[in-house]
């Protein structure tokens, strides 16, 4: 018999704000001790009253237009009760009753065709803390609590381990685009809910939650095997199949049921009456759908339309510092494919001799557009004008001074072209009579040599104008 | 203990319950959970108070996360002189120790204590103190409270920590309110409450009754009406309040700060241990009612089902604070305290709250004063205080 997967995601992102979602702490990713960015509030001393961060209420909005759903214009905050060392006020923070977004959907294109992911809901909620096994002792770090998170849940609408992937590396690309995540490991987390039954049936098989899977990788593996798992114990009855959570063990690569008691706790939500509903009113969303950056997908097609290559569209959307370097660039003037041309390959080029990769790129648009028409106005060859790229990027240069200093001008006087240029056929006679006898070769090293001559400065255009009227006369 | 002792003091010093955090002293809302914890800030009524030049004399004791009648369960009272203890802020400042005291009115013991000790205590109207530095149980119908000798020393600590605190979100935006200006009384009318009298001792009966003679005297409409909301609102907010308890408690795990019991074997008995030592029974009798009504089986009758009569009880109030501009009952049934044991401590609270429950759970403002209650719609102090202003100096 063939069967169907049928697979629903929880995911859990972690929001790219300055502080934490109801306190003033923040950069605990870049915290070097534990318990480093702690205050009252997050270690849940008494006295201390959770406020509300808008950027976070923001955040979750846009990634709600993102992903096509309905914002809701009131929402509350609810209590998630339970006791872990790690959760300082023994309750989360998260949204039940009235999440900030719901009704959404996700478009996907895969090897096996066209898919719509439908979105449940998107709600905000608090991070936990973290626990460190030392010996017998468990020691506890609060960087983390209350780093805001949203989490979107979908409908079982997946149906491969491949579909599952593309829509979270769909959501990773927007994220980042969109500045609502880094989406960097383990800031993305994902809870899988899963099922088979036989291809045809419209009704659920029993389902499995596999928790809290931070890799790609390991999601797609926690998939296959998970589903092997229930269609062998469908088809050679292994064993019987409850409905239960379950943990992904990477170093065996299967998934093992929790304990019960962790399972079928009862979280008792109710409504968080220190968070006053919060309501997004039209001016406040307007804000937020201004501010909302262009969909990927509108952005890919518009890279397309501009002639750059697929490769680079890819490389562009996986980064949106650099798409939005080049979308500046472009607004100062830069044709788009020269100025990615520029930024991916120029600029990876030269981060890559340094040890660098492209997210490190630091230049501003304002000195990369200048460079860039400098160039394309004859002021500076290309070749220059990498140089003067170069000594940006490397030593912070400034642009127009460094040309200026390093005299790479390529308005050179024809004269004094023409003069080099009659020194260089003097002293290569021998490329001369080979150029006579045929050899296409040598009116290139002849053009290789006034290069050099001119220390790579000149307008290549003009000496090669002037090469060929002077070889004409030899 | 020392730091659980009022301290004696000029005129201008402040007590402050031990359920809000001043900076480096004790703070353990009378729990043995807490011992030991210093807060590493202020509440910030504690802040304008210094700010304003006032002197805090000290903190003084609570039952345990103020859950009780009027303050006789705290842990800390066990070695001294109980009878010293309670109500503590209220004797204090009943006997001129201090001049005003700062209290945490959640279920009514402030009011209660501040009645049996022939002091005046406001419950504001929820919003407008900032609740930042409270250690918080019922977050949704607490209120930092004054108790004073007269309604002029509560306008006047009224005037410095009442208005808008960013740091509390549940603080109205309102910077600035007027608690000082006197209001002309004759011709408002006050309606007392035939249900709650009923509940209530001759004596405390004869008080409320002769208050309003008083009140009439001064031009005063006072006539006795029948509302039979008081009960209801009584169990919802005894719900609302027991849950919301529940859950704030529940940091207190030994993990963190406070109270550790020695002995545990793994972080389950940590827990059970800790928290079975460090609560009392009256306490312990709260997070397991809490904990009931907020279980998926029964959420929806108890929890759910106190919210929308929170909402109904909160338009019937409105709706008859249309035609009165207060509401004069008792405190509590009782003129005189009577001594009971702890295991009997939830239901004799409980059933006292009927007085007092409903200012909590829809936030509007109560004043005790001459041992009895004035209630009034929100923001409404003004007229309470005027009231009362007018009573207490006709008592003289």
């Amino acid at each position: 018999m063939k069967y169907e997967i049928v697979i629903g995601l929880e995911t859990h992102v972690e929001l790219n704000t300055k502080s934490k979602i109801f306190c003033s702490c923040g950069g605990h990713s870049e915290a070097k001790e534990p318990n480093d960015c702690v205050c009252p509030a997050c270690s849940g001393m008494p006295g201390m009253l959770p406020v509300m961060n808008k950027r976070v209420v923001e955040l979750a909005v846009t990634a709600g237009l993102m992903l096509n759903c309905e914002i809701s214009r009131y929402t509350t905050f609810d209590k998630k009760n339970y006791y872990y060392p790690d959760l300082p006020c023994a309750y989360q923070i998260t949204q039940l009753n009235h999440p900030i977004c719901t009704n959404g959907c996700v478009h996907l294109k895969t090897s096996e065709g066209e898919r719509d992911i439908h979105i449940k809901q998107i709600h905000m909620e608090e991070d936990a803390g973290k626990l460190v096994h030392v010996g017998k002792a468990s020691l506890v770090d609060f960087n983390r609590t209350s780093v805001p998170l949203i989490e979107i849940v979908t409908q079982p609408d997946f149906r491969s381990a491949e579909e599952v992937l593309v829509y979270l590396n769909k959501l990773k690309s927007m994220f980042r685009s969109g500045g609502i995540s880094e989406c960097e490991e383990g800031a993305m987390r994902c809870d899988v809910n899963i099922s088979v039954r036989p291809e045809g049936s419209t009704e659920f098989g029993v389902r499995s939650e596999i928790k809290n899977m931070a890799s790609f990788e390991a999601i797609e593996k926690a998939i296959r095997y998970e589903a092997q798992r229930h269609i062998d114990a469908i088809e050679f009855e292994t064993e019987e199949l409850v409905q239960e959570t379950r943990r992904f063990d990477d170093a065996t690569g299967k998934t093992f049921a929790m304990r019960n008691k962790e399972t079928e706790a009862d979280y008792r939500y109710f409504p968080d009456a220190n968070l006053m509903p919060i309501i997004i009113d039209d001016e406040w969303l307007e804000k937020i759908k201004a501010a909302k950056p262009v969909e990927i997908d509108e952005k890919a097609d518009a890279y397309r339309e501009a002639g750059i290559s697929e490769k680079e569209i890819d490389m562009l959307i996986h980064n949106h510092n650099v798409s939005k370097l080049l979308d500046d660039v472009v607004a100062m003037g830069c044709d788009a494919k020269n100025a990615a041309g520029w930024i991916l390959t120029d600029c990876v080029g030269i981060l890559r001799k340094n040890g660098k990769l492209l997210g490190d790129l630091t230049i501003t648009a304002d000195d990369l557009a200048s460079i860039i028409k400098m160039v394309d106005s004859g002021d500076v060859n290309r070749m220059s004008g990498r140089k003067i790229l170069t000594a940006v990027l490397e030593e912070g240069a400034d642009p127009v001074a460094y040309c200026k200093e390093n005299g790479l001008d390529a308005k050179v006087d024809t004269t004094v072209i023409e003069e080099i240029m009659d020194r260089v056929f003097a002293e290569n006679a021998q490329a001369i009579e080979d150029y006579k006898n045929g050899k296409v070769k040598a009116k290139q090293a002849l053009f290789g040599a006034c290069m050099r001559e001119l220390k790579n400065t000149a307008d290549t255009a003009v000496i090669k104008e002037i090469l060929e009227k002077k070889l004409l006369d030899v | 203990m020392n730091n659980y002792t009022v301290k004696l003091s000029d005129k201008g010093t402040i007590a402050v319950d031990d359920t809000i955090l001043v900076k480096g002293a004790q703070t353990a809302a009378g729990s043995h959970i807490l011992e030991g914890f210093k807060p590493l800030f202020s509440a910030e009524a504690v802040v304008r108070l210094e700010k304003a030049g006032y002197e805090m004399a000290g903190k003084t004791h609570v039952g345990e996360f103020g859950l009780d009648l009027v303050g006789e369960f705290s842990y800390y009272s066990e070695n001294d002189n109980e009878e010293t203890l309670k109500g503590a802020a209220a004797k204090a400042v009943a006997s001129g120790e201090v001049k005003a005291a700062l209290g945490v009115d959640m279920n009514g013991a402030t009011r209660r204590a501040a009645a049996l000790s022939g002091v005046d205590f406001l419950k504001p109207t929820y919003g407008t103190v900032s609740r930042y530095g409270i250690i918080s149980c019922a977050a949704s119908g607490e209120q930092m409270g004054v108790y004073a000798g007269n309604v002029e020393g509560i306008k006047e600590v009224m005037d410095v920590i009442a208005g808008y605190d960013e740091k509390d979100g549940t603080c109205l935006r309102e910077e600035k309110y007027d608690y000082s200006t006197e209001l002309p009384i004759s011709g408002k009318k006050v309606c007392m409450i035939k249900e709650l009298m009923e509940k209530a001792d001759e004596e405390t009966v004869a008080r409320v009754n002769a208050y309003a003679e008083k009140l009439r005297a001064a031009g005063v409409i006072v006539e006795e009406i029948s509302l039979n909301i008081f009960d209801v609102a009584n169990t919802a907010w005894q719900i609302l309040m027991t849950a919301e308890t529940c859950n704030n408690v529940s940091r207190y795990d030994g993990v963190k700060f406070g109270y550790r019991a020695a002995e545990y074997k793994n972080i389950d008995e940590l827990y059970v241990n800790t928290r079975t030592e460090g609560f009392n029974f009256l306490t312990k009798a709260v997070i397991l009612y809490g904990s009931d009504v907020l279980s998926k089986n029964r959420y929806e009758d108890c929890y759910g089902k106190s919210l929308k009569v929170r909402r109904v009880i909160a338009e019937k109030f409105a709706e008859l604070m249309e035609q009165y501009d207060a509401v004069l009952t008792p405190v509590c049934s009782k003129s005189a305290y009577t001594a009971y044991e702890i295991d009997k401590a939830f239901g004799v609270v409980f059933e006292e709250s009927v007085f007092t429950a409903v200012a909590n759970l829809i936030g509007v403002p109560a004043l005790t004063s001459g041992g009895v209650q004035l209630m009034g719609k929100a923001f409404s102090e003004n007229v309470l205080l005027s009231l009362a202003g007018s009573a207490e100096r006709a008592g003289k």
